[in-house]
């Protein structure tokens, strides 16, 4: 009898613990929220990945690595910029380590790889950097919000810019063979080719060549320009060789931004200078977000602060924006999900931006060119293209009715 | 006209640094049958330590003395220490090549990051010049000079001297040559860190063209054991004449059609295997 009252009253106690004090307990039992990061920390594009590990690591350092009362715990796998790795790599974040929300990937053939699976297990994701084109356009799934850009975003005004202000008229188009470089290169010659110009000629490299003489001897004699678009360790030798087989004084040189782009550029020498790009991010910017960012970067790291670390930056930032405002209730996917499209922020180092009803921003793309300013390399921002779309001065529906930009579209002229 | 000059020097450029990087693997491969999954491995250590030794130092030369004998040291303790184990048995070796190649992929990873370097060309062999109209990089005709004067002299030391004699029996019986007193265990090792020494050699003098970063050891494995495939193994004149027939099919193949540039380079590997198995100079 004396058994049986005790248990009553342990549970008594036990149960108006639990009543009173509801929220306590229950952050206790949800445990830290987890985000899933994936980027390539080895291989060809390390630099391009570290870059985003340690932009995302940054902003989480800033909030101590706390939002809405919870803890956030990162959890980080090296996709080695294979998109089979990047997507054995999400299923095991996904699956075993049991994110709440998924972000990072470096390829657009990963950002295409990883969108099926995403929406089949109907789990929150970012694409900080990740820009295949399509994925805002003609295939938007239903769980990714993409904060960082575009691939033919930039390249766009880019083309107008070679024809009207650079005068260009006949250019050869280079860069790496798979989706990036076609919707780069695709962008480009769209605006160039209906401003005037042409595109004699389009030379597509293997994404392992490391010699690209074989490529630089076929470019054709009538071009008085070309562009360029590569990334990692490719924009390295591209830039190099370009000079050393005699083209850099011949050719104007134009280009993606990954081209230039700060992950590359300070292990570059004055084969870079001269070199004219289009992207949404320069570390030359001059504003004091952008300013406070690369300090802080800079400080982190022991590099210059690139577009990736910037992406992922202000993509680990909309991401904690997100929690706060569903107070940390991730469990709730859905609701999770329509944060994320809603967020609003200010005062971001590449300027203020908001989504599109496609889910991509539509952002300042400033055309840079690379000087030596005190010493070092940076890319001087010298016109800026302000509120650019993904669609660029088309309607979006006329605009979807041509396909996707690839090795093919938009095809060469007679 | 310009155009076949150029790509027959730069078939030439390319095929001078297979050759260093390719010349090592058919000694260890032919000779010891060791499929060395780590060779490549070496070339991108010896550039790594050549970058490091070439930017405390300034000095290039000082950069390819220390990456060679570095990697060279290193290929023969593990000839000596972990490989003479399984003597010829071909798969527990591989797979020990094959983890020493993990490791040091890691082990550079820690050492010296993930971003690529390109290394610091020497100041006299900087610029390009003009041969008969086409403009031409200057360092990759004095790798191509580098090349011929290394496999001129592994001939003469291989033909010529005592020590290369000793090598040949070595090569050709080892239980007579231990025999007659040879002491082959040494021979074998020496043998591997040269191969070892000469790939890294390779490394460094490659890398003011191609740079160095993770993941260049797997990338040029595949293209160092097409050249032994082709020229045949053991055979120093195979790796020759085989660095020039791939260096040269692969760079014409990819300038002229560029579409099939994936495929260039094993082509000539596949015809040559389906006619000659054991490769163009090699042998049984």
């Amino acid at each position: 009898m004396k058994k049986g009252l005790l248990s009553v009253i342990v549970m008594a106690v036990v149960g108006s613990v639990l009543i009173i004090n509801p929220s306590v307990s229950c952050a206790q039992a949800k445990g830290p929220i987890k985000i899933g990061f994936i980027s390539p920390l080895s291989g060809g594009m390390a630099a391009n990945g570290k870059d985003m590990l340690a932009g995302f690591e940054l902003y989480l350092e800033e909030i101590g690595y706390q939002a809405a009362g919870r803890k956030i715990e990162l959890i980080v796998e090296d996709d080695e910029a294979v998109p089979a790795t990047g997507l054995t790599k999400t299923r095991k974040l996904v699956e075993k380590d049991g994110v709440h929300v998924m972000s990072g990937g470096l390829m657009a053939s990963t950002g295409y790889a990883l969108a099926p699976y995403i929406d089949s297990k109907e789990i929150p994701m970012t694409y900080p950097i990740m820009a295949p084109d399509d994925l805002t356009q003609r295939q938007v799934p239903k769980w990714i919000v993409r904060t960082g850009w575009n691939s033919s975003q930039p390249n766009h005004p880019l083309g107008e810019y070679a024809y009207q202000t650079l005068k260009l008229r006949k250019v050869v188009i280079i860069g790496l063979d798979y989706a990036f470089g076609w919707e780069c290169a695709g962008g480009f010659q769209k605006t160039f080719e209906e401003a005037g110009g042409k595109i004699v000629q389009k030379i597509w490299t293997p994404l392992t060549t490391t010699d690209f003489s074989p490529y630089l001897a076929q470019i054709s004699k009538e071009a008085d320009g070309v562009y360029a678009m590569f990334t990692g360790r490719t924009t390295l030798q591209f830039n190099k060789q370009f000079q050393e087989f005699g083209l850099k004084g011949k050719l104007v040189l134009v280009g993606g931004g990954t081209l230039t782009d700060e992950h590359a550029l300070p292990s570059m020498g004055d084969e870079a200078i001269g070199a004219i790009t289009a992207l949404h991010y320069s570390e030359a910017l001059d504003n004091p977000a952008n300013k406070k960012f690369v300090k802080a970067f800079r400080a982190k790291a022991k590099k210059s602060a690139s577009y990736y670390s910037e992406g992922t930056y202000t993509g680990a930032r909309w991401i904690v924006e997100a929690i706060k405002a569903i107070n940390g209730d991730v469990e709730n996917k859905p609701k999770f999900m329509e944060a994320l499209r809603k967020v609003e922020i200010k005062d971001v180092p590449r300027g203020d931006f908001k989504l599109d009803s496609y889910g991509n921003p539509i952002q300042d793309v400033y055309i840079r060119k690379v000087e030596r300013v005190n010493g070092e390399l940076q890319n001087t921002v010298i016109q800026t293209y302000p509120k650019v779309s993904q669609f660029w001065k088309y309607k979006p529906e006329e605009f979807l009715k041509q396909p996707v930009y690839s090795r093919e579209y938009p095809p060469l002229k007679p | 006209m310009e155009f076949l000059l150029v790509q027959t020097l730069n078939g030439f450029s390319f095929g001078a640094l297979l050759f260093l990087l390719a010349s090592g693997l058919s000694l260890i491969y032919g000779v010891m049958k060791i499929v060395n999954i780590a060779h490549g491995s070496y070339y991108m250590l010896g550039a790594y330590v050549g970058l490091s030794v070439i930017l405390r130092t300034h000095s290039f030369v000082l950069g390819t003395l220390a990456g060679g004998l570095a990697i060279g040291v290193i290929g023969l303790l593990m000839e000596r220490i972990f490989l003479k184990k399984f003597s010829l048995q071909a798969l527990p070796q591989m797979m020990i090549t094959l983890g020493f190649a993990l490791v040091f992929r890691d082990l550079a990873l820690l050492i010296w990051g993930g971003d690529p370097f390109t290394l610091p060309c020497p100041e006299i062999l900087r610029g390009s010049t003009r041969i008969y109209g086409v403009v031409f990089p200057i360092y990759r005709l004095f790798v191509i000079g580098v090349a011929a004067a290394v496999a001129i002299s592994l001939w003469i030391f291989n033909d010529k001297t005592l020590v290369g004699a000793k090598l040949r029996a070595a090569v050709d019986d080892h239980e007579m040559a231990g025999g007659v007193g040879l002491s082959v265990p040494l021979i074998s090792g020496c043998m591997f860190g040269l191969g070892a020494g000469l790939a890294a050699f390779g490394g460094v003098m490659g890398g003011p063209i191609f740079g160095v970063y993770p993941g260049l050891d797997f990338e040029l494995l595949s293209l160092a054991f097409v050249v032994v495939i082709v020229g045949g193994r053991g055979s120093l004149k195979g790796s020759a004449v085989g660095s020039i027939l791939v260096g040269l099919v692969d760079n014409f193949g990819k300038a002229l059609v560029p579409e099939l540039s994936y495929f260039t380079l094993f082509a000539p590997m596949a015809i040559i295997v389906a006619i000659k198995p054991t490769g163009l100079f090699g042998r049984e």
